[in-house]
C-alpha cells in the first residue's frame, strides 16, 4: 500500500533503479562511469570549482588578510552617515556594518559554508542509509513501518519542513545543520530502499544466499555496494541544496546568530537591510554561493548521466 | 477508475491523520509547550494554569490528541501572539490565501509558457549552442537563492529604474471593489481596469522571481522527456506515413512528452509554497508566505501552526488531483 503523492516517490524510485543496474560489457559500472567523466567538460568544470572551494576552505585562516571577527574599522561606522565603510588599501572589498573586513570574512566563510554543507548532507545520509537499509534489507513489516514515516515526511514541502524544524530549535549552527539534514533523510531512505529492493532478487544475491552467506553480510557486502550509486549522485546534489537552504534559513532569522565564524548564507541574510543602499554586501556572498552550488550541481548531474545505463550510447 | 480514486482518497485520509500526529508532536516540542505557544510569552501563570485545564493538558495523551483534532476541525487554532496580535490565526490564513494563490498561479504560468517551448527546442537541437546555453542557465537558475534573485529584480526594476512598484499587492487607496479577494481577477470582474492593471504590476516582479524555481525543473523534464519520445517507434511510423511535421510534433511528440511534465507540476506546488515565504518577504507581499516569514521571525506559533498545516494539506490535495489526472491520461497507472 502506498499513500499520496506517488509522483514524487516514482521519481526517486526511477533514479534508484537506473543507477543500480550493472553494466554487461564486462567493465564495472564505476569504471565505465569514470572513463566517461574524464572526458566530460561539465564534470571537469564542476570538479574544478569544488576542488578550488575545498582547498580555499582548508587554507582560509592562513590567507585571510585580517581576523574575520575583528572590528577593525568600527571607528568609522556611524548609523546615520556611514553605516558601511568603503574599500581602501588593505581592505579591497571594504568592511561590513560592524567594521569587519569583508574579504577576510568571505575567505574564512568558505570553511564554515563547507562544514554546514558537508555535515547537513552527512546527517541526512546517515539517517537515510539507516532507514533505507532497515527497509530494503529486512523487508516485511519493518519496511512497511519505515516507509509510512518516510512518506509522511515527503508529504510536507521540504523547505517548509526545514523552516518548521528550525523554529522549534534553539538557533545555532547545529539547528541549521539539523533542519537541513532531517529533510534529506526521507529522500535518501527511499532512494536506497529502491535500489536495494531491485538487488534483492538479482542473480548475485541469490547465488550468495545459495552459498549460505548469512543475511547481514549479504546486505552489507552484496547489496549495499551495488545500490550506493544513486545515493552518491543525490548526496552531491544535496551539498548544493544545503548551502542554498542555509542561506534561506538565515534570511528568515532562523540561522546561526553567532557570526564570529561567518558562513556565506549567514552573510547574505545579514546583508538584507543594506540591499538597496549597499548591494555589494549581499552581492559577494551571493556570487560565492551560486558558484559553489553550481559546481556541486554540475558534478552531480554529470555523475547521474554517467551512471545511467540509458544514456550510455 | 472509481476504485482508483476511492483508494487514493483513503490513502490521503491516512496521510492527513499522520500529519495531524506530526503537528501534535511539533506543538509538544515547542519551547514551553502548547500553552506558551497559544498564550505567547506574556501569559500570566494564572492564565497558563487556566488554559492548561481548559486544553485538558492534565489528561492522558490520547485524550489530548482527540481534543486537539476537535479544535482543529472547529478552526480554533488560537490567537496570534506576534505581528497580528489579537487576530484569530485561522483568519490570517483565510484573508491572505487569495494573494498567494494568485501569485503562485502567475509564477507557474510564466514558468510553463517559457519552459515547455524552450524544453522542446533544446531537445530538438540537442548538443547545439542553444541547447547547451539553456541547460547551463537552468542549472544556474537552481543555484541562485530565490530571495537573492527577488532582491536583484526589485533593486533593478523598482528601485533603480522605477518601472514597477517595489512592494505590496495593490496601491493603497486605489478604488477597488472586492468580489473574490483575488485583486487582478476582481478588477476584471468589476471592469475596474485600472485596479486590475495596478495589481498586475505589483504581481509581476514577485511572480518572475518565484517562477525561477519551477522554470528550471519544468524545462529540464520537458527536454528529457521530448528526447525520450523522439526516438520512439510510433514517431518514426508517423514520419514514414508521411504525416506533416506540425502534426507529428503536436499529436505524437508533445502529447506523450507532456505526461511527466504534468506530474512534476504537482510537486512544484510544494516548492512554490516554500519559495513564496522568501519572495513575499522581499516584496512585502501580503500573502500567507509573508505571514509565515513574520511568524518565524516572531515565533508566532498559533499562526505558524495553522499555516504549516494548511500548506501541507494544499500540497497533499494538489498531488492527489495530479495523481488522478495522471491516471486519466495514462491508464497504465490505474492498475498498479
Amino acid at each position: 500500500m502506498t499513500s499520496y503523492g506517488d509522483t514524487k516517490k516514482a521519481r526517486i524510485d526511477a533514479l534508484a533503479e537506473a543507477g543500480s543496474l550493472s553494466d554487461d560489457e564486462g567493465v564495472s559500472l564505476w569504471r565505465s562511469a569514470w572513463l566517461r567523466l574524464r572526458k566530460d567538460p561539465v564534470f571537469l568544470i564542476g570538479a574544478a570549482i569544488v576542488t578550488a572551494f575545498v582547498l580555499l576552505a582548508i587554507i582560509a585562516p592562513w590567507i585571510a588578510p585580517h581576523d574575520p571577527a575583528a572590528r577593525l574599522l568600527i571607528g568609522e561606522v556611524s548609523r546615520q552617515s556611514n553605516p558601511v565603510p568603503e574599500p581602501r588599501p588593505g581592505f579591497p572589498l571594504g568592511a561590513d556594518d560592524r567594521g569587519r573586513d569583508l574579504l577576510s570574512r568571505l575567505i574564512v566563510g568558505s570553511r564554515q559554508t563547507l562544514i554546514v554543507g558537508v555535515l547537513a548532507t552527512l546527517g541526512g545520509l546517515i539517517g537515510g542509509l539507516t532507514l533505507g537499509i532497515l527497509a530494503g534489507g529486512v523487508g516485511g513489516w519493518v519496511d512497511a513501518a519505515v516507509m509510512r514515516v518516510v512518506d509522511v515526511m515527503l508529504s510536507i514541502p521540504s523547505l517548509l519542513l526545514a523552516f518548521s524544524l528550525a523554529a522549534i530549535l534553539e538557533p545555532s549552527q547545529w539547528s541549521v545543520i539539523a533542519a537541513i539534514a532531517i529533510i534529506q533523510v526521507p529522500i535518501f531512505a527511499r532512494l536506497l530502499r529502491g535500489s536495494m529492493l531491485s538487488q534483492r532478487h538479482s542473480d548475485h544475491v541469490l547465488a550468495a544466499r545459495a552459498l549460505g552467506v548469512r543475511p547481514i553480510p549479504i546486505v552489507f557486502r552484496h547489496m549495499l555496494p551495488n545500490a550506493i550509486g544513486p545515493v552518491i549522485v543525490q548526496a552531491t546534489l544535496v551539498l548544493a541544496v544545503a548551502i542554498i537552504d542555509a542561506a534561506a534559513l538565515s534570511f528568515l532569522g532562523l540561522g546561526n546568530p553567532d557570526d564570529t565564524r561567518p558562513e556565506w548564507g549567514q552573510m547574505l541574510g545579514a546583508a538584507q537591510p543594506y540591499f538597496n543602499s549597499y548591494p555589494h554586501l549581499a552581492f559577494y556572498p551571493a556570487i560565492c554561493i551560486v558558484t559553489v552550488a553550481l559546481g556541486f550541481t554540475l558534478m552531480g548531474e554529470s555523475l547521474r548521466e554517467a551512471l545511467d545505463p540509458k544514456s550510455r550510447r | 477508475m472509481l476504485k482508483f480514486v476511492i483508494r487514493r482518497v483513503l490513502q490521503m485520509g491516512l496521510a492527513l491523520f499522520m500529519l495531524s500526529l506530526l503537528l501534535f508532536a511539533w506543538l509538544r516540542a515547542l519551547p514551553g509547550g502548547p500553552v506558551s505557544a497559544l498564550l505567547g510569552e506574556r501569559g500570566s501563570p494564572e492564565a497558563a494554569a487556566d488554559l492548561r485545564r481548559q486544553l485538558g493538558l492534565d489528561q492522558p495523551l490520547p485524550v489530548q490528541y482527540v481534543r486537539f483534532v476537535q479544535r482543529a476541525l472547529d478552526g480554533d487554532f488560537g490567537i496570534s501572539t506576534g505581528v497580528f496580535r489579537g487576530q484569530p490565526a485561522i483568519d490570517i490564513f483565510l484573508t491572505r490565501l487569495p494573494a498567494t494563490v494568485e501569485l503562485s498561479i502567475f509564477a507557474l504560468a510564466i514558468a510553463l509558457t517559457l519552459a515547455i517551448p524552450l524544453g522542446y527546442i533544446a531537445a530538438r537541437r540537442r548538443g547545439g549552442v542553444l541547447d547547451t546555453g539553456l541547460v547551463i542557465s537552468s542549472l544556474v537558475g537552481v543555484a541562485v537563492p530565490v530571495f537573492f534573485l527577488a532582491f536583484v529584480l526589485k533593486y533593478l526594476f523598482a528601485v533603480r529604474w522605477g518601472l514597477l512598484p517595489p512592494s505590496g499587492y495593490q496601491t493603497a487607496g486605489i478604488d477597488a471593489t472586492r468580489v473574490t479577494g483575488f485583486a487582478v481577477l476582481d478588477g476584471i470582474l468589476t471592469r475596474e481596469w485600472d485596479a486590475s492593471w495596478d495589481a498586475f504590476r505589483h504581481l509581476l516582479l514577485p511572480a518572475i522571481a518565484l517562477s525561477s524555481i519551477p522554470f528550471a525543473v519544468i524545462f529540464r523534464i520537458t527536454r528529457a522527456s521530448v528526447l525520450d519520445v523522439m526516438d520512439e517507434d510510433y514517431v518514426r511510423t508517423a514520419r514514414a506515413k508521411g504525416l506533416r511535421a506540425p502534426v507529428i510534433r503536436v499529436r505524437h511528440i508533445m502529447r506523450n512528452a507532456l505526461i511527466p511534465v504534468i506530474t512534476i507540476i504537482g510537486l512544484q506546488v510544494g516548492a512554490l509554497l516554500a519559495g513564496a515565504v522568501l519572495t513575499e518577504k522581499v516584496f512585502a507581499f501580503p500573502g500567507i508566505g509573508q505571514a509565515l516569514a513574520l511568524g518565524f521571525e516572531t515565533r508566532d506559533y498559533p499562526v505558524l501552526q495553522v499555516l504549516i498545516m494548511m500548506a501541507a494539506i494544499i500540497y497533499i490535495v494538489v498531488n492527489l488531483l495530479v495523481d488522478i489526472a495522471y491516471a486519466l491520461i495514462d491508464p497504465r497507472v490505474r492498475t498498479k
